[in-house]
């Protein structure tokens, strides 16, 4: 069973987003007309969409639709061949500034407090404030029993659970989540949601791909479906789930095979 | 004196005797051989990391030459090395050779791509695992390669002990930079070699012993370190 972590308290303040003033911001975050190939094939295929503060958008679409590339770009990872990544005025994000947690979490060789501390070194925390901030992560995640323990012998869930609180180290504006209940029981997915749901109280936009309908319906208020490297609807999620316009998303939604 | 088991007595009677010349050749083996390694690992652990992680020009052929230089002929480095020392080579002027220095010079050349590979490898596998988290988190090149360090630690380890194995088995370098002077250069593997052409069995047999138990040592080491890693998780 995984422990459930919805009596924990709410996200204190030195774990929300924290405020960079570096005079050119960082919003809105956007792909500008994006394509990218590679083996003599295109992926991504004039991708557009921007984000705002504030708020969950939930990215849909079928598997190969370009979305776990969506997300690397806008974690400045990969860039585009055509178009542009742009984060506020500038052309690299900040650092610190956008968090991205990979499907299947990369985990240090490390405790699970040791992933944690990694992190918060590596985003500047002078190391007399990192064991606060340490704790104040594990509670949120609910991890505090196994701090000690090799990350890598986690479960699932905790695994999960660990590179979402891990990913709070730099107190990022934006955070990207790439299927993070992907292949996780029901109440593992619970912590999660809840977790999430945390998160963008404390005032952290969230930018989330799933397949789970009812994940993208109970957390985003935006959803953008892709389809074959570009986005082709971008909707209030209550809409786009109940009433889909673009054929792509209704084959998808009514689990069609998309071609 | 040459009957077999009457020298294996002896042998013994050494090991156990704690005989001070018997003692002087195994701390000197031991001295030579911890140095050099110790060396390597601060030459070529940050070597191999860097090799594993740059992306420079050239640096294809340098993991080419290093994993050549990992199968390097003792006798050729020590051949080497002897030119460099002697009297009207380059480095003449120090006086090394036929000194420990000389040996640890020697044995550092042969370990030092041995623990640069097999570093590189280590490092080069965990940065595919990591190199998109720690570019995620804005990791610098000191950041990273301190990381994939840090986590590669329990491979690190057994690259120093294979570099420890062969530098502690090898006589042809510190054979030809060392000469095997008694009190001063004498090592382990150049005296067995020595006393056992001299017929002296019983020396060179007690010194095979202890070379015997430290290689079963390291091997135990190797296992040890891996067993270590598994329970752990950090496999
Ligand atoms: N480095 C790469 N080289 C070649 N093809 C890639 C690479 N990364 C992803 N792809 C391909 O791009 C397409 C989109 O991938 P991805 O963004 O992971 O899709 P998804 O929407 O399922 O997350 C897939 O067909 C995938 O095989
Ligand atoms: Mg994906």
């Amino acid at each position: 069973m995984e422990e459930r972590p919805d009596d924990r308290p709410d996200l204190p303040p030195h774990l929300r987003p924290e405020a960079r003033e570096d005079g050119r911001g960082l919003w809105p975050v956007r792909i500008e007309d994006a394509t990218l190939s590679a083996g003599g094939r295109r992926l991504l295929d004039g991708l557009s969409f921007a984000l705002p503060a504030g708020g969950v958008t939930a990215l849909m679409g079928p598997n190969g639709a370009g979305k776990s590339l969506a997300l690397r770009m806008l974690a400045g990872l990969i860039r585009p061949d055509s178009g542009a990544v742009r984060w506020g005025a500038g052309e690299t994000p900040i650092k610190g500034a956008v968090a991205l947690v990979f499907q299947r979490p990369v985990l240090l060789r490390r405790s699970t407090a040791g992933n944690i501390d990694h992190a918060l070194a590596i985003a500047g925390v002078p190391r007399r404030e990192r064991a606060a901030r340490r704790a104040g992560l594990l509670a949120l995640a609910g991890l505090e029993r196994l701090a000690d323990r090799p990350a890598r012998a986690l479960s699932g869930g905790e695994a999960q659970r660990l590179a979402l609180a891990r990913a709070l180290a730099a107190r990022p504006r934006l955070l990207l989540l790439d299927e993070p209940t992907a292949s996780l029981d029901p109440a593992a997915v619970a912590a999660i949601e809840d977790l999430a749901r945390r998160i963008v109280a404390g005032g952290a936009t969230v930018l989330l791909v799933t397949h789970d309908a009812g994940q993208a319906r109970r957390l985003a208020d935006r959803a953008l479906f892709m389809h074959a490297g570009r986005i082709v609807e971008d909707a209030p999620a209550a809409r786009l789930l109940a009433a889909p316009r673009s054929p792509q998303a209704q084959a998808y939604l009514a689990g069609r095979l998309l071609v | 004196m040459n009957d077999g088991a009457s020298a294996f007595a002896t042998a013994l009677a050494l090991i156990v005797s704690g005989d001070p010349e018997f003692l002087g050749i195994v701390g000197l083996s031991l001295g030579v051989t911890l140095t050099a390694v110790l060396i390597s690992c601060v030459v070529g652990m940050p070597l191999g990391a860097l090799l594993a992680v740059a992306r420079f020009p050239g640096r294809g052929a340098l993991v080419v030459a290093f994993n050549a230089l990992m199968g390097l002929p003792p006798v050729v480095v020590g051949l080497l090395v002897y030119l460099a020392l002697s009297r009207s080579g380059p480095l003449g002027a120090l006086g090394l050779l036929y000194t420990p220095a000389a040996m640890v010079i020697a044995q550092t050349i042969l370990v030092t791509p041995i623990v640069a590979a097999l570093t590189r490898q280590a490092v080069a596998d965990l940065n595919a695992e990591y190199d998109e988290y720690l570019r995620a988190l804005g990791a610098d090149r000191v950041e990273t390669i301190g990381t994939l360090l840090w986590d590669a630690r329990f491979s690190l380890a057994t690259a120093a002990l294979a570099g420890f194995g062969r530098a502690s088995a090898e006589v042809g370098a510190v054979m030809i930079v060392g000469g095997n002077i008694a009190h001063v250069t004498r090592v382990m593997t150049t005296t067995i070699a020595l006393e056992t052409s001299r017929g002296e069995l019983a020396l060179a047999l007690g010194l095979g012993i202890v070379l015997l138990a430290i290689s079963l040592g390291v091997n135990a080491a190797v296992m040890g370190v891996r067993t270590q890693a598994e329970r752990v998780g950090h496999a």
